[in-house]
C-alpha cells in the first residue's frame, strides 16, 4: 500500500536544533492552504539541540487525523538515524536523503525507491553564511517535495511573504532555496509521484491549532483571571498561550493594566495553592501541569474535595511513571486525576479529543467547578496539546453567561437567617458560597479538618459522616451535568461496541471504517467524562463485547468502568498502546482482527 | 416592676472603635489551646491590633497551614473569611486569594514547622514576591501539635522535653527575610503585648510582606529549662532594641518623644511607622545593619526584637506584574471576554 492523490503520509527526520521546525510549518500549512484535510506530528526529544526529531504530516481527503502506521514518503535528514528511517519507509514508498554524502551501504531496500538529492552542496554552493545554508537545506526539502508531490509553489511564496512581512529580504532566500530543490527534483525525477497533493479547495471554515493554544483561549473566554503554573513539557505552551491573548485582549484599553494575573509559582504545590486561594476569593482559576504535577498537586486537590474550593486543572498527560518520556504522549493520569489525593476522594475529569474540544472543555470546566464546587480536570495529552491539529474555525456565542454556582452576594444574604456554608438546602449537595471581602454575615472558615454541615470543627462520627455523605450526593448531580458521551452507530445492528476517549478518537474512527469494509461492524461511545452518566451504561448494557481503547498500559479507564459500573470484566477486551508514539488507527484494527480470530478459534 | 439601669461601665473592651466596633467584635471561637500557651496572647494581641486600626471584619481574610499556632485564625475576628490550609502551604492560599482580590487585608498565621520547615519554600517565596500581607510565625521551637520535636528554628542546645540537645543551626525567619531581600522584618515576643501590638498594625499597614516572628513559648513541651523558647529564658535573653510606636494617619501623635530618638517611616498609605531606638545608631532601612546587628546580638545569646528591617518602597507582586487596581474577582464579565469579533480576527493567522 503506497500513497496515492491526497492520500499519503510524509515524515520527516532531522536533528532538533537546526531549524526544520518552520520548513514543516510551512510543508503544512501548503497542504492546507491547497484544501487538503492534514496534520502535523512533532515526534521529538526530550532535548534542546542535537538528537532526532521526527515530524510527520498526514494528509488525508476524508480527513482522517490519527497516525495511520504508514509512512509513503520519508525525508531522511539525519545520518544518524538512517537506517532506522529506511526501514520504516512502507513498501512501493519513498525515500529521500541528502546525497551530498554517498550511502551506498545502506541502501538495502528494493521495495521502495531511493532518491538522493545533494541538498547540502546545493545550499553551499548558493550560500554563504554557514547557518544559513543549515536552515536553507530543510526549505530547499520542501521545494523537493513541492516538485514530486504537486505542493503548490505559489502558496509557499504567498505563505514566506507573510512570515517574513517584516523582513522581506529572507523572502527572496527562502524562495531560491524552494527553487533549488524544486528543479533538482524535476531534472532527475519523474515528478509527481502517485502519492502526492491536489488541489481541494481551500479549507477555509478550518483553522490550523494546537490543543494547549484552544484550552488556552478557552481560559480567556470562560473569563479566567488567575493562572499559577510551574513549567512542565507539554503543557508549558498553554501558559504561554494564555499570557499572549492576555497581552492581547486582556488589557485595560485606558490604563494598559492587566485583566490577570499569572504567576509562575515556585512549583506544582504552590500552583495548586494558588489556584484555590484564587478560586476561593471569587476569581477564575487554574493551572496546566502534567503528571509529575498533579502528583505534587494532591494535597491540594483533596483538601479543595473536602472543602469545596472550585478549581480547574489541566492536565496535558505526558509518559510515565515517574519523569518517563517527557515529550512523547499517553493517557496514563485517568486514575491518578480521578481519585487524586487521599481519604475517599473523586473528581470530575473531562476528556478533550481534540483542540475544538479543548476550547469548549476549558469553558464548561470553570462552569462546572463552580457550579459542583469542586476540582475540575481537563485530561488531554501531549498529541492533543503539541501538535497542529486542522479543526473548523471556533465560535463563540455571544450570550454566553459564566455560571458561577451558587454564590450568595450581600443582598442575598440580608434575605437570610444565618448563613451555613455546608449546608444543603436544595437537595442536590451543592450547598451555597461566599465571596470573602463582601460582607461578615457571609464569613466562614475553610478548613481540611473535620467539619460539620454548619460549616463548624468537628470530631463528631455523624457529623462527620453527614458532610461526607452530602458530597456523594454531589457526585451524582456531577454524573448528570458533565458533558455526555458521543455515540456513532455502526452502519449493521450489533453485538460489539468500542469505548474510548481523548485523542484516540481519529484512529478508532479510522480503523471502524476500514473494518466495516471486512464487514465487521461496531457501535462507538465516546466518553467524554467522568463520572460516567446513564448513555455510558446503556451502551455498556446493550452490547455483549466492548472493546476499551486507551493509550496506557494498564487499561485506566477499563478499570475505571469496572469499578464504577455493573460491567463484566470479561465482555471488555483492552485495546492498549502505551509506547509513547500517538496510537495509530491500523494498532486498532489488528487487535479487533486478532480478537476475533481468537473467539472463532475457540 | 422596678427597673434597675445596668451600671455603665466603661470597660476597655465596651469601647467602639471609629467605624462603631467594640474590640470583642474582633474576637473569634474560644480557643482549644492549652491554657498558658504563647499563641493565645499573640491572638489578644491580633484582636487588639484590628480593633484599633478599625478594619471592617469582612475586608480580612485570615489564613494559617497547620499545627497549634495555625488553629488561630479561628479564634479571632469571627466576621473575616478563614482558611486553615495545609501544612506549610498557607503562603500560596494567601498569594492566590490576593491576585483574585487585592483589596482584602490580608493576616496570615503560621507556625516555625509549618514555615520554616515543611513550608520553607512556600515562605521565602512570598516574601519574593513581597505578598501584601502580615506574615506571623508563632515560634516555639518546637512542633506543638505533633507533640514536641524539635523544629528548624531550635536552637543549637536547646533540649526537647525527653531529654534530646539539638546540634543543629537554627534558622532565624527574621534574619531569612531580610536575606532574601523581604521589605519587612520584625520580631517580638508572645508575652510583650505592648511591643506587639504596635508591629501587628505596622505589619497590616506595610504594603508588601511583613514578617512578624513572634516568639511563643510552647507551655506543654517547650517551656522547661534547657529550652531557649521558654519563657524564663526568653525574658533573661529578651533584647527589645527597637520601640516601634504605629500612629494611622488620621490620628494626632500623642506621645512625646524626645525628637532624636524617633525615626519616622512612612507608609505608602500615608500612615507613619515610629521607630524609637534604644540604639542611637540602629538603622532599620540599611539591610547590611541589620543582619550585622542580628548576628552580633545572637552571637551575645540575645534575642532582638523590634523592627529590624523595613523597606516600604519595594514594590509587591501586584505592582510587578501591572495588575489591574480593580480586584479581579469583582471585575465584570463583559470586561473580561473579547467577544467573537475577536475570536474571529485571531483566526486569521491559524488558516
Ligand atoms: C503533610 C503533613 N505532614 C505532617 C503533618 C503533621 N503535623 C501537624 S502540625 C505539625 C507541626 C506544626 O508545627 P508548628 O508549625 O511549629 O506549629 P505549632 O504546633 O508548634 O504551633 C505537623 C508535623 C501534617 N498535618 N501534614
Ligand atoms: S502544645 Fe504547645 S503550642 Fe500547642 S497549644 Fe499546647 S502550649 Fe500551645
Ligand atoms: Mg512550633
Amino acid at each position: 500500500m503506497t500513497g496515492s492523490v491526497n492520500d499519503f503520509v510524509i515524515k520527516i527526520a532531522t536533528v532538533n536544533g537546526t531549524g526544520s521546525a518552520s520548513a514543516n510549518g510551512l510543508l503544512m500549512k501548503a497542504l492546507f492552504r491547497m484544501g487538503v484535510p492534514v496534520t502535523g506530528k512533532n515526534l521529538f526529544p526530550s532535548n534542546i539541540q542535537g538528537l532526532p526529531t521526527w515530524y510527520e504530516v498526514r494528509a488525508n481527503h476524508k480527513g482522517y487525523m490519527s497516525r495511520s502506521g504508514r509512512v509513503d514518503v520519508m525525508v531522511a535528514m539525519n545520518a544518524q538515524t538512517y537506517a532506522k528511517d529506511l526501514a520504516e519507509v512502507s513498501p512501493g514508498g519513498f525515500l529521500i536523503y541528502d546525497s551530498t554524502w554517498p550511502r551506498r551501504d545502506m541502501m538495502d531496500r528494493d521495495d521502495i525507491t531511493i532518491l538522493g538529492v545533494p541538498l547540502a552542496a546545493m545550499c553551499n554552493e548558493h550560500f554563504s553564511v554557514a547557518r544559513i545554508r543549515i536552515l536553507m537545506k530543510n526549505i530547499a526539502y520542501v521545494g523537493v517535495l513541492s516538485a514530486l508531490m504537486g505542493i503548490d509553489r505559489n502558496i509557499l511564496k504567498t505563505l514566506l511573504e507573510e512570515t517574513f512581512a517584516a523582513k522581506p529580504k529572507l523572502v527572496d532566500g527562502n524562495l531560491q532555496a524552494i527553487n533549488l530543490g524544486y528543479q533538482y527534483a524535476q531534472e532527475h525525477f519523474s515528478c509527481p509521484l502517485p502519492a502526492r497533493a491536489e488541489t481541494m479547495g481551500d479549507n477555509s471554515g478550518h483553522i490550523l491549532i494546537d490543543g494547549n493554544s484552544a484550552a488556552a483561549l478557552g481560559c480567556v473566554y470562560a473569563g479566567a483571571t488567575v493562572g499559577a503554573w510551574y513549567p512542565i513539557t507539554p503543557s508549558t505552551s498553554l501558559m504561554d498561550a494564555f499570557q499572549g491573548y492576555c497581552n492581547r485582549f486582556r488589557k485595560d484599553p485606558e490604563t494598559g493594566e492587566n485583566r490577570f494575573c499569572i504567576i509562575q509559582a515556585e512549583d506544582e504545590l504552590a500552583a495548586a495553592g494558588m489556584v484555590l486561594g484564587a478560586s476561593w476569593s471569587g476569581a477564575r482559576a487554574f493551572t496546566p501541569t502534567s503528571g509529575p504535577g498533579i502528583s505534587l498537586m494532591s494535597e491540594f486537590i483533596g483538601f479543595a474535595y473536602y472543602a469545596e474550593i472550585p478549581s480547574v486543572f489541566f492536565d496535558v498527560q505526558r509518559v510515565g511513571p515517574s519523569t518517563g518520556m517527557p515529550t512523547r504522549t499517553q493517557q496514563c493520569d485517568v486514575m491518578l486525576c480521578a481519585f487524586a489525593s487521599h481519604g475517599d476522594t473523586r473528581h470530575p475529569v473531562l476528556f478533550p479529543a481534540d483542540p475544538s474540544e479543548c476550547f469548549e472543555m476549558a469553558v464548561q470546566a470553570f462552569d462546572l467547578a463552580e457550579c459542583l464546587q469542586t476540582p475540575v480536570f481537563v485530561l488531554s495529552d501531549l498529541d492533543i496539546g503539541m501538535n497542529d491539529w486542522m479543526i473548523p474555525e471556533l465560535q463563540w456565542d455571544e450570550n454566553f453567561k459564566p455560571d458561577r454556582g451558587k454564590v450568595l452576594d450581600s443582598k442575598a444574604l440580608q434575605g437570610i437567617e444565618k448563613f451555613h456554608r455546608y449546608l444543603d438546602v436544595d437537595g442536590d449537595g451543592i450547598p451555597y458560597r461566599t465571596y470573602p471581602g463582601e460582607d461578615p454575615k457571609g464569613a466562614y472558615f475553610v478548613r481540611g479538618s473535620g467539619h460539620n454541615r454548619y460549616g463548624g470543627y468537628t470530631e463528631d462520627a455523624n457529623e462527620y459522616q453527614d458532610v461526607v455523605d452530602r458530597l456523594l450526593v454531589k457526585w451524582e448531580t456531577a454524573r448528570e451535568r458533565v458533558p455526555r458521551p458521543v455515540l456513532r452507530k455502526a452502519a449493521k445492528k450489533t453485538r460489539f461496541g468500542v469505548i474510548a476517549y481523548g485523542s484516540s478518537d481519529g484512529a478508532v474512527n479510522e480503523a471502524l471504517d476500514r473494518l466495516a469494509e471486512q464487514d465487521f461492524h461496531a457501535d462507538y461511545l465516546r466518553i467524554r467524562a467522568f463520572p460516567f452518566n446513564t448513555d455510558v451504561l446503556d451502551f455498556l448494557d446493550t452490547h455483549d463485547t466492548v472493546f476499551v481503547v486507551e493509550q496506557n498500559r494498564d487499561a485506566q479507564l477499563r478499570s475505571l468502568l469496572i469499578i464504577e459500573t455493573p460491567a463484566d470484566d470479561e465482555n471488555l477486551p483492552p485495546v492498549l498502546h502505551y509506547n509513547g508514539m500517538p496510537i495509530p488507527s491500523s494498532c486498532i484494527e489488528q487487535a479487533v482482527l486478532a480478537y476475533l480470530e481468537q473467539e472463532a478459534a475457540a | 416592676m422596678t427597673y434597675i439601669a445596668k451600671p455603665k461601665i466603661d470597660m476597655p473592651g465596651e469601647r467602639r472603635n471609629e467605624i462603631g466596633l467594640r474590640q470583642r467584635d474582633y474576637e473569634g471561637a474560644l480557643s482549644t489551646l492549652c491554657a498558658g500557651c504563647g499563641h493565645d496572647s499573640i491572638t489578644a494581641a491580633i484582636v487588639q491590633a484590628f480593633w484599633e486600626l478599625a478594619i471592617p471584619p469582612e475586608k480580612v481574610i485570615k489564613l494559617s497551614g497547620i499545627g497549634c499556632s495555625s488553629k488561630t485564625p479561628a479564634y479571632f475576628i469571627s466576621g473575616a473569611h478563614g482558611f486553615n490550609s495545609v501544612h506549610g502551604r498557607m503562603p500560596s492560599v494567601a498569594t492566590g486569594a490576593l491576585a483574585g482580590n487585592r483589596d482584602l487585608v490580608c493576616i496570615a498565621v503560621s507556625g516555625d514547622g509549618d514555615s520554616l520547615s515543611i513550608g520553607f519554600g512556600q515562605f521565602g517565596h512570598a516574601v519574593r514576591r513581597n505578598i501584601n500581607m502580615l506574615y506571623i510565625i508563632e515560634n516555639n521551637g518546637v512542633y506543638g501539635l505533633t507533640k514536641g520535636q524539635f523544629s528548624a528554628s531550635a536552637d543549637p542546645g536547646s533540649k526537647a522535653k525527653y531529654g534530646e540537645v539539638n546540634r543543629m543551626k537554627a534558622i532565624d525567619p527574621v534574619a531569612t527575610t531580610i536575606a532574601l531581600g523581604g521589605s519587612f522584618a520584625a520580631r517580638s515576643f508572645s508575652g510583650d503585648r505592648e511591643q506587639l501590638v504596635p508591629l501587628i498594625k505596622a505589619g497590616l499597614r506595610h504594603p508588601g510582606c511583613a514578617v512578624l516572628d513572634v516568639v511563643s513559648p510552647c507551655v506543654t513541651f517547650n517551656d522547661h529549662v534547657g529550652s531557649t523558647k521558654s519563657y524564663a529564658h526568653t525574658r533573661e535573653h529578651y533584647y527589645p532594641a527597637v520601640h516601634t510606636d504605629f500612629i494611622p494617619p488620621s490620628k494626632e501623635i500623642k506621645a512625646s518623644y524626645d525628637e532624636g530618638e524617633v525615626m519616622p517611616v512612612e507608609l505608602h498609605d500615608g500612615s507613619r511607622l515610629l521607630l524609637k531606638k534604644t540604639d542611637a545608631d540602629y538603622d532599620p532601612s540599611s539591610r547590611s545593619a541589620a543582619m550585622r546587628y542580628l548576628e552580633e546580638h545572637s552571637s551575645q545569646g540575645q534575642v532582638v526584637t523590634g523592627l529590624l528591617f523595613i523597606s516600604p518602597d519595594l514594590p509587591e507582586m501586584h505592582t510587578i506584574s501591572g495588575t489591574a487596581a480593580q480586584p479581579l474577582a469583582r471585575t465584570a464579565y463583559e470586561d473580561l471576554n473579547p467577544g467573537q469579533a475577536a475570536l474571529a480576527e485571531l483566526q486569521k493567522d491559524l488558516k
